[in-house]
């Protein structure tokens, strides 16, 4: 427990001169779930872009595990958004988690058996042991999602990116990655998770960041995730605000 | 000009068709050394180039290739007008591809900043130099053709290709081309794979995208060079493109594509070229390309992986196992009712004897006649019913059947009611057994669920009967006739 897993630094981010996130500050606690939550267009996906170096920065830090992204690459997993692959590309399921293994494997050296069997592993905590075989186009969207976050998993990484894991998934996907979720916190890891669904958040988050452009609030749900946070957040978006009031005072009954 | 000397070929033709039969035989057996150097080292091309176009392919960069070929065009003719200056041969094929591959690789260059410094998208820029690297081209080619010293004849060849100019020497650049092409796609697979499925992933990883891009071009552009002088600049690109488009009909293994497009491509060249040794005249690239092209629209066809027949054919039979369970369905809710009057449900000897008029059924579907006579005589075939003179019934393993599939239908149908949010992901009507796809628990959930409005216990009745409640039906049309007459006032 020497280094946060994430310390950003007045993160600003642009496309052609328009800032995307402005002075983003944030520090994220080892063993801490987080989900960053915030409207279409917010910066959430820049946000975990920018932190593994895939876009450029106009200013600021990233820290991982207190060094550069690139020193803990190592260390950190992603879980990219389903749509940014083209899943009628000829490989199987089990060559999509193969390709978490590949910067271990090394450049030039063909995969070996012990990481065919490490990326069954895999699969099967995320309960695809029978559809390693299946030619990714005949996954369903929650059975691809699920490839991608065993893709992440045979990593063993300490700090999870997750773009939108719970986009469009069936139920079955969903209790998985939960599951996986809290798991990962009981063995000390970090996620960063972006969430679209305000209405589960207090069930799956221990920790939110509300992101639009800026660090609208962060810390603890219980303290940050208030309607007052929200409608900052949102605006006058209010089917969303009520939804969450709504999470909130289940939440507060149950305990 | 080359107008005119294909028209000449034209003419010839017929002698072309009575060459002697020891003239093919020494072409096919490959007994003229020329002919041996030339079927060889077009084979070498074609497998580089298939090797190569699989990755181009994946990668959706494949009319780069061609934006690439035809921008070498200038640098052969400024090579050729130039190189005298620097006391260099113009005639060299040395110099004249490396003038290609400069000029390519300024146009792959154009291409990239026209992107990055400009809002266009790539086809826009591919569009552009293109055309403009090719006429640009077409112009040093007419410059140089009007030179007082001549000897400008056979630059064109470069545009449509003439495996005949190829020698020896040539040859052995091509099976370098050819090596160095196979040991960086083999050495850089598993990368390479990598970038092309998920560039964002790979990033993430460390990889250097650019560096791993650079290199797939770099391959791109010897392949093409060397590829000039057989298949010409203009067709380069169907050796990229063809024989990987065509192996992925045939598999979905990226591998087993990547080895299937090198010998696609290796065949075709081989083919191509021994066609073109017996017809010297016509332009050895057109006709390579003529070759790969059949093969393609083979594996179109025929492809057993995604070739249009197969496919047929699996969209035929999915259609067959669902006119199945439509006809058995309809069979089986025909005889509900009786059922339901029966003392018991288990009244199953009883329901083999009920003969039900087949006009009955008919009406049940709106399909044409053929469609229903097709399947009904495949349930006769299958033993699930029997006929006597326009009627049916069921036998009893088609009663059991029958009454699975109404039982499935229903519960998918209530599945699709109660689970709405996450029901699209699950369903798969095709599948043989809804316990192949939903948990036993959600299951027990639905049939519970149904059966509290049922008596059957084991078949519940289908929820799509459902009506609105008379008492909400009232209350809408009150309302609405409010609005209306509020309106104006």
């Amino acid at each position: 427990m020497a280094e946060l897993p994430l310390v950003i630094e007045d993160l600003t981010v642009a496309y052609h001169r328009k800032p995307v996130i402005w002075d983003v500050a944030l520090k994220v606690q080892p063993g801490s779930l987080v989900g960053v939550v915030g409207p279409n267009g917010a910066g959430k996906s820049t946000l975990l872009k920018a932190c593994m170096d895939l876009l450029p920065t106009a200013s600021g830090r990233v820290q991982v595990f207190g060094g550069s992204y690139r020193a803990s690459r190592h260390r950190v997993g992603y879980v990219p958004q389903r749509e940014t692959v083209d899943w009628d590309f000829p490989v199987s399921a089990l060559d999509v988690v193969t390709m978490g293994l590949y910067r271990e494997i090394g450049w030039l050296r063909p995969v070996r058996k012990k990481h065919t069997a490490a990326a069954r592993r895999a699969m099967e905590r995320v309960g695809l042991d029978e559809l390693e075989n299946r030619q990714i186009s005949e996954l369903s969207g929650g059975q691809q999602q699920r490839t991608f976050l065993a893709r992440a998993l045979v990593q063993n990484a300490d700090l999870y990116f997750m773009d939108e894991p719970f986009a469009a998934v069936d139920a079955a996907t969903e209790k998985t990655i939960v599951e996986i979720l809290r798991e990962m916190k009981r063995e000390g890891k970090t996620a960063l998770v972006i969430h679209h669904d305000l209405q589960t958040v207090p069930e799956y988050f221990d920790h939110v960041v509300l992101l639009n452009m800026r660090v609208v609030a962060d810390g603890p749900t219980e303290e940050v995730f208030t309607t007052e946070n929200l409608h900052k957040t949102y605006g006058g978006r209010l089917t969303l605000l009520d939804q969450a009031t709504e999470a909130m005072r289940r939440l507060g009954k149950g305990a | 000009m080359t107008a005119v000397k294909t028209t000449i070929a034209l003419v010839d033709m017929p002698i072309v068709f009575a060459m002697q039969w020891n003239d093919w035989s020494r072409v096919f057996l490959l007994q003229d050394y020329n002919t041996r150097v030339v079927v060889l080292a077009t084979t070498l091309l074609g497998l580089a180039a298939g090797l190569v176009g699989s990755f181009t392919l994946l990668r959706k960069r494949a009319l780069l290739g061609d934006a690439l070929s035809h921008a070498t065009l200038p640098g052969i003719g400024l090579a050729f007008l130039l190189a005298p200056t620097w006391g260099l041969d113009g005639k060299s094929l040395a110099v004249l591809l490396s003038g290609a591959a400069i000029s390519g690789l300024v146009g792959t260059a154009s291409i990239i900043a026209i992107r990055n410094l400009t809002k266009l998208k790539e086809d826009a820029a591919l569009g552009i130099v293109l055309s403009v690297f090719f006429g640009g081209g077409l112009v040093v080619l007419g410059i140089a053709q009007q030179r007082p010293e001549g000897h400008a004849a056979g630059l064109e060849s470069f545009i449509y290709g003439k495996t005949a100019s190829i020698i020896a020497q040539d040859g052995w650049w091509i099976a370098a081309t050819a090596g160095c092409t196979i040991a960086i796609l083999s050495l850089f697979y598993k990368e390479l794979k990598l970038l092309c499925f998920d560039e964002g992933f790979a990033s993430s990883r460390g990889y250097p995208i650019v560096g791993l891009d650079i290199l797939l071009m770099a391959t791109v552009v010897i392949v093409t060079i060397v590829g000039l002088q057989a298949v010409g600049l203009v067709l380069m690109i169907a050796l990229l493109v063809i024989p990987a488009a065509a192996s992925r009909f045939w598999t979905s293994n990226m591998r087993r594509m990547t080895l299937l497009s090198a010998a696609l491509g290796a065949g075709s060249c081989m083919a191509g070229s021994l066609v073109s040794a017996l017809l010297p005249d016509l332009p050895s690239g057109a006709l390579i390309v003529l070759v790969s092209a059949s093969a393609f629209a083979f594996s179109m066809f025929f492809g057993q992986e995604r070739g249009v027949i197969a496919r047929y054919w699996r969209r035929m039979g999915m259609q067959q196992r669902l006119d199945r369970r439509y006809l058995m369905r309809g069979l089986y809710e025909l005889l509900e009712p009786s059922f339901a009057m029966a003392a018991t449900p288990e009244s199953g000897a009883a329901a083999t004897n009920m003969w039900i008029p087949t006009k009955q059924l008919l009406a049940t579907r709106t399909w044409p006649i053929l469609r229903f006579s097709r399947e009904i005589n495949r349930l006769k075939r299958d033993g699930f019913i029997r006929a006597r003179d326009g009627e049916i019934a069921l036998t009893a393993t088609g009663l059991l059947e029958a009454k699975r599939f109404t039982r499935e239908h229903r519960l998918w149908e209530l599945y699709l009611i109660t689970h709405a949010d996450v029901a699209a992901e699950r369903v798969d009507r095709d599948a043989e057994r809804i316990e192949d796809c939903l948990e036993p628990i959600m299951i027990h959930e639905l049939e519970s669920l149904l059966n509290e409005t049922h008596t059957d216990p084991r078949l519940p009745v289908s929820p799509h009967q459902i009506e609105l409640p008379s008492t909400l039906q009232a209350s809408a049309v009150p309302v609405s006739n409010q609005t209306k007459k509020g309106a104006p006032q």
